[in-house]
């Protein structure tokens, strides 16, 4: 597999971000990403699938999400893949959530 | 909520204020409450993750390790020769650190430890791996420009020091065993396992008495 994972000497990345006392989520949303999937590679699927799934996000999506983005990306696609959760029914909470806000 | 930082470089954020991180956040409480009423999750359970790897597990567990190497030898050596049994036998084997190997750094080696592929790092031994480590900008440099990349954490490498990187797996995970600093004869394991930084195991510092808390140097 040849993909855009594989960075091993790919050039033009930048400097090291090197943070100083940095907290170990960076928010909420990370946090819950980990643990959502960390209480699903086990149970469902293998973390080895975890990592493949990550490694099939498409390259220029890879090389432009953060860290958490791409473990948010493995935890749905394998969610849906294994008939966890449905793309349908993850649309339609986003909706009720993002209304219920609105309301509050 | 935690403030967001931002860094030079090319990597992508841990996402801002803006939209994206806000529907991203919304994204994320959807499927939460999609798997908590499914039971597919529960969110005690969620909890309990969480706080273990903000508050138990971490690089202190890697520095009793390298504190125990320091003061016995023949641990030391078992250490180095079989990073995994010897881990096992202080009972510090964990998730993500099945099979491990042990590297010394020396006056005429230094080790430095990547996973260009992944982030793939020894999670029950040094916590969750920080940011830089996961950045696109060291996971493709490491391998290439190791001596450029350690001078950008202050770290100067002498030309007849030999650099050594190595590359992580999904199975296989490493830990540098820093050369212990001059002038620490006095000191107690437990004292010297506070002096072990988390950067000095993964090899991007070296243990360094003018950086440790007042306590412990004087």
């Amino acid at each position: 597999m040849n993909g855009p994972h594989d960075l091993g000497g790919m050039q033009s990345m930048g400097a090291i971000p090197i943070e100083e006392n940095e907290p170990i989520f960076h928010s909420e949303w990370e946090a819950k990403v980990f643990a959502m999937s960390f209480a699903t590679f086990g149970n469902f699927f293998t973390v080895d699938e975890t990592r493949h799934a990550s490694e099939r996000m498409p390259p220029g999506k890879y090389l432009s999400s953060s860290y958490y983005e791409r473990w948010l990306f493995a935890l749905e696609l394998l969610l849906t893949e294994h008939s966890l959760v449905s793309s349908a029914e993850i649309e339609e909470k986003i909706a009720e959530l993002s209304q219920s806000n609105e309301l509050s | 909520m935690t403030a967001y930082h931002h860094h030079a470089g090319s990597d992508p954020k841990s996402s801002s204020d803006s939209n994206i991180a806000s529907d991203i956040a919304l994204r994320v409480k959807a499927i939460e409450a999609l798997l908590i009423e499914k039971g597919i999750v529960d969110p005690a359970a969620l909890d309990t993750i969480i706080e273990t790897y903000e508050t138990k597990v971490g690089p202190h567990i890697g520095a009793r390790i390298v504190a125990k190497a320091w003061v016995d030898s023949e641990f030391k050596q078992r250490l180095l020769a079989d990073g995994t049994s010897a881990i096992a036998e202080l009972g510090l084997t964990g998730f993500s650190s099945e099979h491990m190997i042990v590297v010394e750094n020396t006056s005429e080696i230094h080790n430095l430890i990547v996973c260009t592929l992944c982030s793939c790092y020894p999670w029950a031994i040094l916590g969750l791996p920080p940011t830089w480590y996961k950045s696109f900008a060291y996971r493709s440099r490491a391998v290439i420009e190791p001596r450029v990349v350690l001078k950008e954490f202050g770290l100067e490498i002498p030309e007849n020091v030999e650099v050594r990187v190595w590359d992580s797996t999904s199975d296989l995970r490493y830990l540098v065993l820093p050369e212990r600093p001059e002038g620490t004869e006095g000191l107690s394991e437990e004292e010297l396992a506070k002096l072990v930084t988390r950067n000095a195991m993964i090899g991007a510092a070296k243990v360094d008495l003018t950086t440790v808390p007042s306590e412990v140097s004087q």
